[in-house]
């Protein structure tokens, strides 16, 4: 009887043993070196390998989007394509979400997030932001049948929707922990929701819902401007110096190029026309 | 008829797009379906035994699995594994790993389900006849046992095929990302796009789980 058992257990153990092989197997095969539990890739470990990988939206039109012809564009891709060029190394572009752009950069999977990223004290605990290349409040879109100008008027049944990981999300949860809200992980997904009357409004960054209310008729920016007005700038991953120190150089030379209004005409102009150019844009890194 | 929007499938490289990305959910689900196969009949095997042991390791195992949600043992597998062990393990390769780690689990249960449910005059009748543990197996559990996993694990499958949507959160590029970057693409020239990108994406989840459907009741009518 214990031999039958002992048979038993051997085979479960090889059993057991095999799987674990092929587990490890497959991840072992892709294992990064990094004894020293520094996750980031340097300025010059960039260089050396020809590749920069850049995290943006794939889905966040006209910042970062992937066009008919499934090349990423945008406002953030214009800046990214520039880096790299300046750099001379090749461009990975990879899909972000906004729940995951930091996990993203602390895992080193990508070397920078050029993604609207909004600068916030929270965020700078936990990745290193560069200079600010946009800026960027809060607003509030509604269907006009019905249109929130403020959050008090909301009733008990009214949710709000707002997009996971974003700021919109944290300054909603600090400074209306009463308001109901519905969370959505992806763009296109908050915009069907809002578009299905899942909720009275959508608050988001100002130029999303501006954006938003020129393109879809029948909404209306209720509350164009809430809180503070944020930055936008490109984040690495915190304590990657060499990295951070040459996308500030890089910016503010770039200032006196004025790229980034370039880059607004070429990629936001279509979306927010002319008249938002000196609201939104941040030349050379210097906010006001 | 109605602006669908389907039109913006034929801008450029959208439609090849749209199925490059059908082709990707395809590839993980297939992959982690051959991996989970013969280790969850291993496994079904296994949590057959009596051995208090096997027992409790293979509940905790299947427990594991069906309390976790795909997310969470995505993002544990994608991100975790590079926090704690430095492994930078590929965006799809985390995905077959999650998927056949939860296919494994699932098809394990199936298959002890289906062999128990095999009746004990099968064992002793193939027995009183003479033939050895391995023959009463192989020859007489194992076919019996296929034909009623069978559509147990197109179900399983099919279900697969569908979870893949969760991939597109670790930044793999998977049927309905592609659908969400087309209607953000052209949201001002194709504000309807939703509906019919949408539409297509059903009806392509639709003709891939349906044509396992009839492979599967093919193959029920052979072993028949």
């Amino acid at each position: 009887m214990k031999t039958r058992k002992q048979k038993k257990l051997l085979a479960l153990a090889t059993t057991m043993a095999l799987a674990a092989a092929i587990l490890t197997g497959c991840g072992g095969s892709k294992a990064a070196s990094n004894e020293s539990g520094k996750v980031y890739r340097t300025l010059d470990e960039i260089k050396e390998s020809g590749t920069i990988n850049i995290g943006v939206f794939s889905d966040k039109n006209p910042f970062g989007y992937v066009d008919e012809n499934g090349e990423y564009q945008g406002y953030d891709v214009y800046f990214g394509n520039r880096l790299a060029e300046d750099l001379g190394v090749e461009i990975n572009y990879v899909s972000t979400e906004a729940a995951s752009r930091i996990e993203y950069l602390q895992t080193g999977k990508v070397d920078l997030i050029l993604a609207n990223f909004t600068v916030t004290e929270e965020r700078a605990k936990e990745v290193d932001f560069a200079l600010p290349y946009m800026n960027v409040a809060i607003g509030a879109v509604s269907p006009d049948s019905r249109v929130i100008t403020s959050f008090d008027e909301l009733g008990a049944e009214d949710a709000v929707i707002v997009i996971s990981g974003t700021t919109a999300e944290t300054y909603m949860i600090e400074n209306y922990p009463n308001v109901t809200l519905q969370k959505y992980d992806a763009y296109a997904q908050a915009k069907t929701a809002l578009e299905n009357g899942n909720g009275v409004a959508w608050v988001n960054d100002n130029t999303e819902v501006l954006a938003f209310a020129l393109q879809n008729e029948g909404y209306t920016v209720g509350i164009p401007s809430l809180g503070d007005s944020d930055t936008i700038a490109p984040a690495v991953a915190k304590g990657n110096t060499t990295l951070l120190d040459w996308i500030n150089e890089e910016i503010v030379s770039l200032g006196e190029e004025n790229f980034f209004h370039a880059n607004y005409e070429a990629t936001l102009a279509s979306t927010y026309g002319m008249e938002y150019i000196e609201e939104l844009v941040i030349e050379g890194g210097a906010a006001e | 008829m109605p602006d669908l929007g389907i039109d913006v499938l034929w801008k450029g490289k959208n439609l090849s797009r749209l199925l490059g990305g059908l082709w990707i959910a395809l590839r993980i689900s297939f992959v982690s379906v051959l991996i989970s196969i013969p280790l969850g009949i291993l496994l079904g095997i296994v949590m057959t035994w009596k051995n208090p042991i096997t027992r409790a390791i293979t509940r905790i195992y299947l427990e594991i699995v069906r309390i976790m949600p795909q997310l969470v043992l995505l993002f544990l597998v994608f991100f975790g594994t590079t926090r704690v062990f430095g492994w930078n393990v590929s965006a799809e390769l985390s995905s077959i790993l999650v998927f056949s780690f939860w296919g494994t689990a699932e098809m394990g249960d199936l298959v002890r389900g289906a062999i128990v449910s095999i009746p004990k005059h099968q064992y002793e009748s193939a027995a009183a006849l003479g033939m050895s543990r391995a023959q009463i197996y192989f020859d007489v559990i194992v076919p019996q046992t296929l034909r009623r996993l069978l559509p147990l694990s197109i179900n399983l499958i099919t279900r697969m095929i569908k979870t893949t949507s969760l991939v597109m959160m670790i930044g793999v590029v998977e049927v309905l990302k592609v659908t969400q970057q087309i209607i953000e693409a052209n949201r001002t020239t194709s504000p309807n796009a939703a509906f019919g990108l949408y539409g297509t994406v059903f009806v392509l989840y639709f003709l891939a789980c349906w044509l396992i459907g009839l492979l599967a009741k093919y193959l029920e009518k052979k072993w028949e």
